[in-house]
């Protein structure tokens, strides 16, 4: 948890109460003025970082696939408030199970401010493979390189600036259990938002015939669906015949979708200040 | 501008997808799959595999085929046997108090002249019912949860999976459902939820069906009450909580066993199919947080549970004193009802007053062996609780001729019968189904009322009981 904080030397600017102030507010998130979706790996310290995030308690447990729903909470950064919705662990978004169809369908139709992808430093190639289907999705994403303890037990260095420059977004290491890092993180998150980081996520683009087919779905989308975002990604899944995007497509799913994830997001919320857990 | 119809994308989407040459997809996921190796070895430097070392070293023990099975039967007999000789005596403690207090209460509203309806309605059933619920439950949740998250959070359930992969696998199921059987174990309704891990769709029911073969905690003490007093009493008192945790692991390995078997017998029927392949990760063991397993375990799940128990405890015990004391010709109602039921009680090597315990604790098992004791004790045998085994098993075998038979049989109705209130609710959420939810209660109700009648045909048969 945040309470034993480990203070390194690089690290005096965090801790210093003027630069920044992070206020857990457990579950009272009523309204709020950003949304940050938690995606990553099974078994990274997603919940972790969400307890020590919103103060709450989540339950963690050392196995994957622990977090099967969304669970959510709030806290308070440099005067502005955040809604965190810490999202089950998957190693895609191919929608294979439910737990991952519940990852998937929020980071695309509940339309996050940013999305923080937590991954183990300890095993960091398998962990980007989501990383960049996140990015396919949304540019406003936010690396954070979580278990450095672990990494540096193991003898392992990870160069974030390297990951930062390589993937063209944010990448900051972390230590959730400790609350190493987690204001850089929260910086980095603020400044994506805001615009004044510009990320330019890595896409594979693919052989020059299927950007064509991507190229001439996109308007197709977009004018059937005005206003969706991630029309890219959607085109992409399309031409990979994902039954899922085609349903939602059919049923005017695609329409409806971003009002009623608002509408299941308050429910939901509300559920969660009654029970306190879940 | 002419308006463009879903379907027209879907078509066009599906004319560019036959136009693409065949490879594309995996082209993309190989330039994906490279592309993160790369970035990777740019970024990772690694000095020493010390650590690393050691994590394998281990778990090439517990998830080795010799001493894998083992060492996981070992743990399991440990956290039970803790759970089993802690209980006992904090138990003891807490009715002994606890049934103080219900006198106390008592004397105190006979002296200020209340009804005697009203005493008997709040200290003989609300209150009672209570006392007996925090007595049997309380003491085993607050060790055999602690002891249950330790292990979860040291990184061992995965192990748990690895080790009975191949045994799901035979049984046409998916080698995740071990994990949602050990979540099953803390509570059914828990690990029915925790399914979602699955993404067969038919995989996912079998876990569903059969999650409530293992013994939740909240029928835990029911299982440890009966080794303790029935079992365990026919040995020496040193080794007595030995004997009680072996019953009570022997009756889990049963649970075990039926899982296998019910998945086996899904599989091969209503939901055939293969079993699917799947990754699983061997995360790296990490130091559990104390403070949080203590808190997880302690808040999150034992103070939930029993306060869900009290919920159901409460009502419970007022409805038994209101049988046991609305008048039915000769005797009560609650005496009526538990003859009616007793012929089909015995058959099934059990009696009218357990049948009619099960019925009252539908909303949750865990008040089952509190319900039985208070009726049994409404019959005008006791006003006090029996607090200690001994006088536990006065009251069950002088007082209403239970046997060994009777005990066996009712450990394995704990085990095998249906889901409480609230599994069965949540079956249905997660199967968005009612069929599926009543399949559940038939598969389990079905099971229990068959093994329970063999056991007892063949105990009588073979002069036993």
């Amino acid at each position: 948890m945040s309470n034993t904080k480990v203070v390194l030397p690089t690290e005096h600017c965090e801790t210093c109460p003027a630069f920044t102030q992070l206020e857990q507010m457990g579950i009272k998130v009523g309204d709020f003025d950003r949304v940050i979706a938690l995606a990553g790996n099974p078994n990274t310290g997603k919940s972790t970082l969400f307890n020590a995030l919103t103060g709450l308690k989540q339950h963690t447990g050392n196995w994957p696939g622990k977090t099967v729903t969304r669970a959510e909470g709030g806290f308070e950064f440099n005067k502005l408030r955040y809604k965190l919705v810490d999202l089950p662990g998957t190693y895609s978004l191919l929608s294979a199970s439910q737990d991952e169809e519940v990852a998937r369908d929020f980071i695309l139709f509940g339309q996050p401010n940013c999305t923080i992808v937590v991954t183990d430093a300890t095993a960091l190639e398998r962990n980007l493979n989501l990383v960049m289907q996140v990015m396919e999705i949304t540019e406003h994403v936010v690396v954070a390189v979580n278990l450095m303890d672990e990494a540096r037990r193991k003898g392992l260095e990870v160069d974030a600036r390297s990951l930062s420059r390589d993937l063209g977004i944010p990448a900051i290491p972390i230590t959730a259990r400790t609350g190493e890092g987690i204001h850089t993180l929260l910086g980095a998150v603020a400044e994506v938002i805001e615009g004044k980081t510009e990320t330019k996520p890595l896409r594979v683009e693919g052989t020059p015939e299927f950007q064509n087919a991507v190229n001439e779905l996109v308007p197709m989308i977009k004018q059937l669906a005005p206003g969706i975002p991630n029309a890219r990604w959607l085109a992409i899944r399309l031409l990979d015949g994902d039954a899922r995007v085609q349903k939602a497509i059919t049923d005017g799913e695609l329409n409806e979708i971003v009002s009623r994830q608002y509408q299941q997001d308050v429910q939901f919320s509300k559920k969660m200040s009654v029970e306190g857990r879940q | 501008m002419e308006t463009i119809q879903p379907n027209d994308v879907l078509a066009k989407a599906e004319s560019l997808r036959n136009n693409l040459s065949t490879g594309f997809r995996d082209e993309i996921v190989k330039s994906l799959y490279s592309e993160a190796e790369k970035i990777a070895k740019r970024a990772v430097k690694t000095s020493s595999d010390k650590k690393y070392d050691f994590d394998q070293k281990v778990d090439r023990l517990v998830t080795s085929p010799i001493f894998g099975l083992p060492i996981m039967l070992i743990l399991l007999g440990i956290v039970i046997w803790l759970t089993v000789s802690g209980a006992n005596v904090a138990s003891e403690a807490i009715a002994n108090l606890l049934f103080a207090l219900g006198d106390i209460g008592r004397n105190f509203f006979n002296q200020i002249g209340a009804p005697w309806w009203l005493t008997g309605f709040l200290w003989d059933g609300v209150y009672l019912g209570l006392a007996w619920v925090i007595s049997v439950m309380l003491p085993p949740m607050a060790i055999f949860f602690p002891a249950f998250t330790f292990l979860e959070d040291l990184g061992y359930l995965p192990r748990v999976a690895f080790n009975l992969d191949w045994m799901f696998k035979k049984s046409g199921a998916h080698g995740k459902q071990s994990l949602t059987m050990a979540m099953g174990f803390g509570c059914n309704a828990a690990g029915v939820v925790a399914t979602r891990i699955i993404d067969s769709p038919r995989e996912r029911l079998i876990a569903i069906l059969t999650n409530n073969f293992v013994p939740c905690n909240g029928r835990f003490p029911t299982l440890i009450m009966l080794a303790t007093v029935f079992v365990a009493s026919a040995f020496p008192a040193a080794i007595t909580s030995f004997i009680a945790a072996g019953t009570v692991v022997a009756v889990v390995l049963i649970g075990v066993v039926f899982t296998f078997l019910m998945s086996w017998l899904l599989s091969k029927t209503v939901l055939k199919g293969e079993a699917s392949a799947f990754t699983l990760e061997l995360p790296p063991y990490r130091k559990p947080n104390f403070g949080r397993i203590l808190y997880t375990s302690i808040i999150d799940r034992t103070i939930f549970v029993l306060w869900r128990a009290m919920q159901t405890a409460a009502p419970a015990g007022a409805i038994i004193w209101l049988l046991a004391n609305i008048p039915y010709g000769d005797v009560n109602l609650a005496r009526a009802i538990a003859d009616w039921l007793n012929p089909f009680g015995l058959l099934l090597g059990l009696d009218g007053v357990i049948l009619l315990a099960y019925i009252i604790a539908i909303p949750a098992n865990e008040i089952v062996v509190p319900t039985m004791m208070m009726m049994y004790m409404g019959a005008g045998m006791m006003i006090d609780g029996p607090s200690s085994n001994a006088a536990i098993f006065d009251l069950l075998v002088n007082g209403n001729g239970w046997t060994l038979l009777t005990a066996v049989n009712l450990m394995l109705f704990a085990l095998l019968h249906n889901p409480c209130a609230t599994t069965i609710m949540t079956i249905y959420k997660e199967t968005k189904s009612w069929k599926w939810a009543t399949v559940s209660v038939v598969i389990t109700l079905g099971t229990a009322f068959l093994v329970t009648f063999l056991t007892a045909s063949i105990a009588r048969l073979l002069g036993w009981a």
